[in-house]
């Protein structure tokens, strides 16, 4: 892992200092504009914090230390001049490394991408650049942001800052374990089925996904390109609404954005709670949910309805057949969208020699045992350099997927899977706008449990998956949806309260997630880092 | 590359439509695209974005004659006409002993336009035929230049054979055949024929039918002018085809195929059959000439519509303008006798007054020079003789040579020279034929 290097030492206990990294980029803002913090000075302090406490944490992947000072000092610059500066002014931003930054390493978290650097920058990038963003690096991450743990990364395990025992959940681990320890005000991750908002709640930070098609997938590495949606993490609903506005948008790069305005986040959040109707959905309090996680969404919920919410039930009939209809449909695009993986263009490729050598072993033993049939089948060089590299290049569980997604596209299959889960994906669409005639926002839980010990649910596959129970819904249905922090279990683990809402209706639940943040601290809360 | 996205191309899309539209396809009101996986060389993606089961247009026909008659007027079916991604171009070079494969990955992604007809061409003429009539209509909708040799058309062509039971009632078909690699009209011509005798061999042997083995894939090798069998290893291909998540689907309705139609402009085979009834040329001629573009049709017409004479027009511009084009490297937008000058001078010829080698002599002055008809005519000494004079110089002639009137009389039919020579040299530019028929009746109508 690379740590920035040629950092000029800040003091930890400077009070100053201290309040920057538990700053909301909100208040950053303020401070920036007012001139009582720089944006130079808040770059190191991040680069700083990620050398005192990476080396446990191991959120980052890459640091991008010297062209963020550069960045830095040209915002401050500008502002010395007093130019107008973009919407983020000079905040500090991490990327989940499956977002493609000119230039610079975009692993996805795989040794197949280890040594790429791709030529351009991805839309929500290059949008961050515009508005004064300073990125600072690239988050770890489960590989090809297939996961829920952040442990199927080939290159490290990133650590839940809260107890370093504990997986900081994933795709987007590193994101949510990176703004929790207070190594930058915002991060930048990816949503497929659950890959912002458990991660987020994992880690005590706020996550959102914005509705299919508010943000352009543009430069975001495919995993699967119904479901996937890019999305920041941060302190504060606040934050996020800040966020939003800079990256949503429509681009002609994307035919699934869509062109839709983009109102003022900040203003919506503004608004109160009075008259806002909350669902609760039946299906999801029934057996299997942790009860401290039960007890803490309902008592958000009970915070929201002391504002002046309406709070019902509601019913979502197919929420159970969310998982298995999730991953047949992203296991069956991922085996399409990683098919370029060769090794022939970028990339990881298997070593030439060894595979001649391989081959040529091969020809003589068969030639030996005259089976010509057999030699006729040999792999070509080319084919056993996919093959190799392609076994070389992917971590199992990137395996397991493109099997399983191959295997239910196949002829005599296709019916009985991809079809028979884009006709449930439907359905569950249905639940969902039926739910949204009675309610504003749907309030659930985020995660069946709480962090649970790196290691424990490895062998395990189809436990890791049901970890996505309440997420993975809202990427089928393409709806938006935020976590934010609603307390802690009796282990001292965060548990996450998710609203969600219809599609483009990300001021509404931001509005409801900024209103409950104004009445409770769990947001303000601290992992106890040195 | 990790993280692109593909776009719909609006323009290909368009072009598609028209293409369907003037192929008489019925156009889909929901079209949408489909990932076809694969893995080849040429295919960086891995998967190719095609059409699958909602193409956006099927069911329509392209009609193909000969007016040499070498087959019966046709109607070729067409199934369907769908847009997708072209691959890269592998191309294999087995030069000095080495087997290596180059790929160019610059075509890939390019729009491609599939079109596919109903097994409905009877015979290798009509194959050939069915092509350049589909590359004419695609050149006058201005779609594609349908260059072979260049790539923007390619042709694989799927044949077999219908034999006559041996009880005599009914066809057996035999196993078909997928012919690639051909790369130009001739070599689809010579690699059908090759085929059909070669299958014909084959069956006679074998006796095998459609049906009893697969799909064979054979490719045209120009230097032996034989197909050869392409050894493939997979046997159907399982291309798991699934709707393609990042491109969104298109509806066409009814309004902006009509739109379509209307803007279509004159085609083909109606260009045709308008220039045969209105200036009474001959199926042969209306095809050289709408074979030639809508500008060189425009050039004839307005001259035919000029002289009032559609027959001579035609060989005019078939045999001598088009001649000069070729010759000169030239396109007729280019081609420096305007239409008012060659009809002056066409005028002329219609009226008897100048006569074709004279003409001709004319059109190349005014070719090389710039000269117009009129000017033409005089610079070069050519006179016009009135029709008048030469019906007077016949009569004068046949007056002073009764001896030769009355050897034509007798049935020395050729007798008749000897007069067409005296009035060659009394005034050279008259026209021989005019004279004989001017001769021929006078002496014929006399008591």
């Amino acid at each position: 892992m690379c740590v920035a290097s040629n950092v000029q030492q800040i003091s930890l206990y400077d009070e100053r200092f201290r309040t920057v990294l538990d700053s909301s980029a909100s208040q950053l803002l303020a401070d920036l504009d007012a001139g009582r913090v720089s944006a130079t000075e808040l770059a190191k302090a991040c680069l700083n914090r990620i050398a005192e406490c990476d080396g446990s944490v191991g959120a980052f992947l890459s640091v991008q230390a010297e062209s963020a000072l550069k960045s830095a000092a040209e915002i401050d610059r500008r502002r010395a001049n007093r130019e107008t500066l973009g919407a983020l002014g000079g905040i500090p931003v991490a990327v989940k490394d499956v977002l493609c930054t000119e230039e610079e390493p975009t692993t996805c978290g795989s040794r197949m991408l280890e040594s790429f650097r791709p030529p351009f920058d991805a839309t929500v990038i290059r949008k961050i650049r515009k508005a004064d963003g300073v990125i600072i690096g690239k988050l770890n991450m489960d590989e090809f942001a297939m996961g829920s743990s952040t442990e199927n990364s080939a290159f490290q395990v990133t650590r839940n800052p809260w107890n370093l025992e504990r997986i900081p959940g994933g795709s987007s681990g590193g994101s949510a374990a990176c703004v929790a320890a207070g190594m930058a005000p915002i991060a930048i991750g990816s949503d497929t089925g659950g890959s912002i908002r458990q991660p987020a709640a994992h880690c005590g930070v706020s996550g959102l996904k914005p509705t299919y098609g508010r943000v352009s997938r543009f430069g975001l590495v495919a995993f699967a390109s119904s479901l996937d949606q890019i999305g920041p993490l941060a302190r504060s609903a606040e934050d996020l609404a800040l966020m939003l506005g800079v990256i949503a948008g429509h681009d002609e790069r994307d035919s699934t954005s869509v062109n839709v305005p983009i109102p003022r986040y900040l203003d919506a959040i503004q608004e109160s709670c009075k008259g806002l109707r909350v669902g609760l959905v039946r299906e999801h309090f029934e057996a299997g949910l942790d009860d401290a996680i039960a007890d803490a969404v309902r008592t958000a919920v009970g915070v929201l309805e002391s504002q002046g919410a309406e709070v019902c039930d509601v019913t979502l009939p197919h929420a159970k057949y969310a998982v298995a209809t999730y991953y047949v449909i992203a296991c069956c695009e991922a085996s399409s969208n990683l098919a370029r993986y060769d090794g022939a263009h970028y990339g990881y490729r298997t070593d030439e020699n060894e595979m001649r050598e391989e081959l040529a072993n091969e020809r003589q033993k068969l030639l030996a045992q005259g089976n010509q049939a057999a030699i006729e089948d040999l792999d070509s060089p080319l084919v056993r350099m996919y093959r190799r590299s392609r076994s070389e290049g992917f971590g199992p569980e990137v395996k397991r997927r493109i099997m399983i997604g191959t295997y239910a596209l196949s002829a005599g299959y296709y019916d009985a899977y991809y079809l028979k889960a884009l006709k449930v994906r439907r359905l569950i669409r249905q639940d969902f706008d039926e739910a949204f005639q009675h309610v504003d926002v749907i309030a659930s839980p985020v995660t069946p449990t709480t962090a649970f010990p790196i290691g424990e649910k490895t062998d395990d596959p189809l436990s890791m998956y049901l970890a996505d129970l309440f997420t993975a819904s809202g990427n089928l249905a393409g709806i938006c949806g935020v976590s934010v922090p609603c307390g802690f279990d009796s282990a001292n683990l965060p548990i996450g309260l998710q609203l969600q809402g219809p599609p483009f209706s990300e001021g509404r639940i931001l509005q409801a997630a900024a209103n409950y943040q104004r009445e409770t601290d769990w947001h303000l809360r601290r992992p106890p880092l040195p | 590359m990790p993280g692109v996205l593909p776009v719909l191309n609006r323009r290909a899309f368009d072009l598609s439509l028209r293409t369907a539209v003037a192929l008489n396809c019925e156009i889909a009101n929901f079209t949408k695209w489909d990932r076809k996986n694969y893995y080849y060389p040429d295919l960086p993606k891995g998967y190719q974005i095609s059409q699958y089961d909602l193409p956006f247009s099927r069911a329509g026909w392209l009609d193909i004659r000969d007016s040499k008659g070498r087959f019966e007027p046709n109607k070729v079916g067409i199934i369907r006409v769908h847009l997708e991604e072209d691959a890269g171009k592998s191309m294999h070079d087995e030069t000095a002993g080495e087997a290596d494969s180059l790929i160019d990955l610059n075509r890939a992604g390019t729009p491609l336009l599939e079109i596919v007809t109903e097994p409905d061409i009877r015979s290798p003429e009509e194959a050939k035929a069915f092509l350049t009539e589909l590359k004419l209509l695609l050149t006058y909708l201005d779609v594609s230049d349908c260059n072979m040799q260049e790539g923007s058309l390619r042709v694989d062509a799927n044949i077999n054979l219908h034999v006559p039971s041996q009880s005599g009632d009914g066809k057996i078909a035999t196993p078909i055949v997928e012919v690639k690699n051909m790369n130009s009209f001739r070599a689809v011509e010579r690699a059908l024929s090759f085929e059909a005798t070669r299958q014909f061999a084959i069956w006679q042997e074998t006796g095998q039918k459609l049906g009893d083995v697969p799909k064979q894939t054979r490719g045209w090798d120009v230097s032996s002018q034989t197909t050869k069998g392409q050894r493939h290893k997979e046997e159907s291909s399982d291309y798991r085809y699934f709707p393609e998540p990042d491109l969104v689907p298109v509806t066409v309705t009814k309004e902006e195929v009509a739109a379509i139609r209307d803007g279509l402009g004159e085609l083909p085979a109606g260009l045709r059959d308008r220039l045969e009834r209105e200036f009474g040329i001959s199926q042969y001629d209306s095809e050289v000439l709408v074979s030639q573009g809508r500008s060189l049709v425009a050039y004839f017409a307005a001259v035919a519509e000029s002289i009032g004479d559609g027959k001579l027009a035609s060989n005019w511009v078939q045999q001598d303008v088009l001649r000069m084009l070729k010759e000169r490297s030239i396109t007729i937008e280019q081609f420096p006798i305007p239409v008012g000058e060659l009809a002056a001078l066409l005028k002329r010829v219609a009226a008897r007054e100048l006569n074709t080698s004279k003409a001709r002599e004319a059109f190349m002055e005014m070719l090389d020079t710039g000269k117009s008809a009129e000017e033409a005519i005089e610079a070069m000494g050519i006179e016009v003789v009135e029709a008048s004079d030469v019906e007077q110089l016949c009569r004068e002639l046949i007056g002073s040579n009764p001896k030769t009137v009355e050897d034509f009389r007798a049935g020395k039919k050729q007798a008749i020279g000897a007069l067409i020579g005296q009035a060659k040299k009394r005034n050279p530019n008259v026209d021989p034929a005019q004279v004989k028929e001017i001769c021929v009746r006078l002496i014929e109508t006399a008591q």
